[in-house]
């Protein structure tokens, strides 16, 4: 694989999936990690700090704290593809009409663009959820409704560029169907700076699932999220740091490593830059 | 014999913002009233330094950008009133070679494939017989086997623009427009080329319009010669006529700058004054020149715009 060959070769990229893949097998092999059961609450042991049965401590009802954040890897991961993967695929279907087609369509699509970007995200969130009831699915679809227009309007951007190439003319020249010009010569070539977007964005959704979970309108208890582990390690942060501490850690190195890999990315698929790294 | 394709009073105009920040327009004319027949078996030459409005001539043949004025008739359909089911229909009878190879080849498309799409979609060929047509058409062009499966970027220009002739032909046109398609390629591969052009001449019975700026290219494959300047049409004729007889003073400069002469521009930019739109940069004007703009005279064989 090239893709691979290249990000082995570029460090901040392959600092990245350094951080990203032991969270990958975290999430994908949870039970076999962690030895407590994340909501089962065990009265005997409440806020006990880190040893060798609980690496990263108890909790106030003496859940495991390692056991929550492992489990709490599986949302992030979840909330992360899913609302980027709504966001991208709405932005590339309303990316794509309004770059292809132009003139007013283009026009209307974009005005709309700017409308949905003047709204203040994370509060918008915060009212549908407020409306709805507050669910893992709900905050994906949310998150992905509210995020696809930079992916919008960069696929219109390279697909202006793309519809005038020669390739492009050649196709319309010998008469193949619009449909089989859109999706076989022009959209596979405009993909490219999308996995960029997307992997940045992966990042962002984990943020804002982890900032609504802490507000309790996320991930409700006792499904362990990072975002909720925090809410309660709040209110003992003068005696028990590990409750804060690990989970904390947790979004910060898996934000770190998606926003890594994603500059990695861009440095890769720009040609511009290839040669410098 | 007959009439594969019939221009008359071609013209497409363009506007321009002089700035950004004004509101008026320059109009462009790129094409302004051409008007040629070509054959069936026949090649034509399309002649003229950069911004004469050969390419726009050619992209508006094929319907690629929409002509203002005047008829095109291809294989007796006039394509000025023509449904989109129509032309859908006749789009595979002409076919356009680009000047780009590096840009005139999808490059996520393997070179096979890029011949095999336009075989099955057009249906030139069932399932199971494509494969040996594909293979038979990349041969004709000289794409060995080996390259079947590589993308273009793995290829060098000369072999990409094998395989963009090899696409052309796949889906049997009538015409072929081939848009200056060798001047981006080195001295060398352009022999290689057009030697592969006067093969699909001599074997096919498909028309082609050749457009260069190199008259020293063209006049090896045409059997008429057309010469443009900005848009219009200034001598057209036989190929050996035009060649070996220009007698119109910037056919004349071509055919200098070939034998190591220089292509004296100077005067481009001059407004155009209602009188010939060679004027300002010809060496032979006189006075009437600039109040008269010449008709194209001449019979069949040679004709020529210029008074004198």
């Amino acid at each position: 694989m090239e893709l691979l060959r290249r990000i082995r070769k570029h460090h901040l990229a392959m600092a990245g999936l350094i951080i990203l893949i032991p969270m990958f097998i975290c999430a994908l092999f949870a039970p076999f990690i962690s030895f407590h059961n994340p909501v089962e609450p065990d009265l005997k042991s409440v806020l006990v700090s880190p040893s060798f049965s609980h690496p990263f401590g108890t909790d106030t009802l003496g859940r495991d704290v390692f056991s929550r954040v492992v489990y709490g890897s599986r949302i992030s991961l979840l909330v992360g593809f899913v609302s980027v993967g709504i966001a991208v695929m709405i932005g590339i279907i309303i990316g794509a009409i309004s770059g292809y087609y132009g003139g007013v369509i283009d026009e209307v699509i974009m005005r709309f663009v700017d409308l949905m970007m003047c709204f203040p995200t994370f509060f918008l969130i915060l009212a549908v959820i407020a409306l709805l009831e507050p669910s893992i699915w709900n905050i994906m679809i949310v998150i992905g409704l509210t995020s696809w227009m930079g992916i919008a309007r960069l696929i219109r951007a390279e697909i202006l560029s793309i519809k005038s190439k020669e390739y492009v003319l050649a196709a319309k020249a010998m008469g193949f169907s619009e449909y089989r010009i859109i999706f076989k010569h022009v959209l596979p070539n405009a993909l490219s700076p999308i996995y960029v977007v997307a992997t940045l964005g992966i990042g962002g959704a984990i943020l804002t699932e982890s900032a609504l979970s802490f507000l309790g309108i996320g991930v409700q208890p006792p499904t362990p999220s990072w975002g909720n582990i925090l809410t309660q390690a709040k209110d003992n942060i003068e005696v028990a740091w590990w409750l804060s501490l690990y989970p904390g850690l947790a979004i910060f190195f898996t934000v770190m490593g998606y926003n890594l890999l994603g500059e990695g990315l861009r440095d890769i698929f720009d040609p511009r830059r290839r040669y410098q790294t | 014999m007959g009439e594969v394709l019939s221009v008359s009073g071609l013209k497409k105009t363009y506007e321009v913002k002089k700035s950004a920040f004004s509101y008026k327009k320059e109009v462009v004319n790129a094409v302004n009233g051409v008007s040629f027949t070509l054959e069936r078996g026949q090649t034509l030459g399309i002649v003229g330094e950069s911004g004469s409005g050969k390419s726009t001539l050619a992209r508006c043949i094929l319907l690629l950008e929409k002509p203002d004025y005047g008829n095109i008739v291809f294989s007796g359909v006039n394509l000025a009133g023509i449904t989109h089911k129509q032309l859908k229909k006749l789009r595979k009878d002409m076919q356009i070679i680009f000047q780009d190879p590096y840009s005139s080849l999808n490059p996520r498309v393997k070179v096979y494939d890029a011949i095999a799409e336009p075989v099955l979609f057009h249906k030139i060929a069932e399932n199971n017989q494509a494969k040996d047509l594909v293979t038979e058409i990349l041969k004709s062009v000289g794409i060995s086997e080996d390259f079947f499966h590589k993308y273009p970027h793995e290829m060098s220009g000369g072999q990409r623009q094998r395989v963009a002739i090899g696409r052309a032909l796949a889906v049997n046109p009538a015409l072929i427009v081939a848009d200056e398609p060798v001047s981006s390629l080195d001295v060398s591969i352009q022999a290689q080329i057009i030697n592969l052009f006067m093969d699909i001449k001599e074997s096919t019975k498909i028309s082609m319009l050749f457009v260069s700026h190199d008259l020293n290219v063209v006049r090896f494959i045409s059997d008429e010669i057309i010469v443009m300047y900005k848009g219009r049409v200034v001598e057209a004729g036989k190929t050996d006529e035009v060649f070996y007889q220009p007698v119109h003073p910037y056919t004349q400069m071509l055919i200098d700058s070939i034998r190591g002469g220089f292509l004296n521009r100077a005067g481009d930019d001059a407004q155009a004054t209602g009188g010939c739109a060679y004027y300002p940069r010809c060496d032979k004007r006189q006075s009437v020149c600039s109040g008269e703009m010449p008709e194209l005279r001449g019979d069949a064989e040679h004709m020529v715009a210029c008074l004198f």
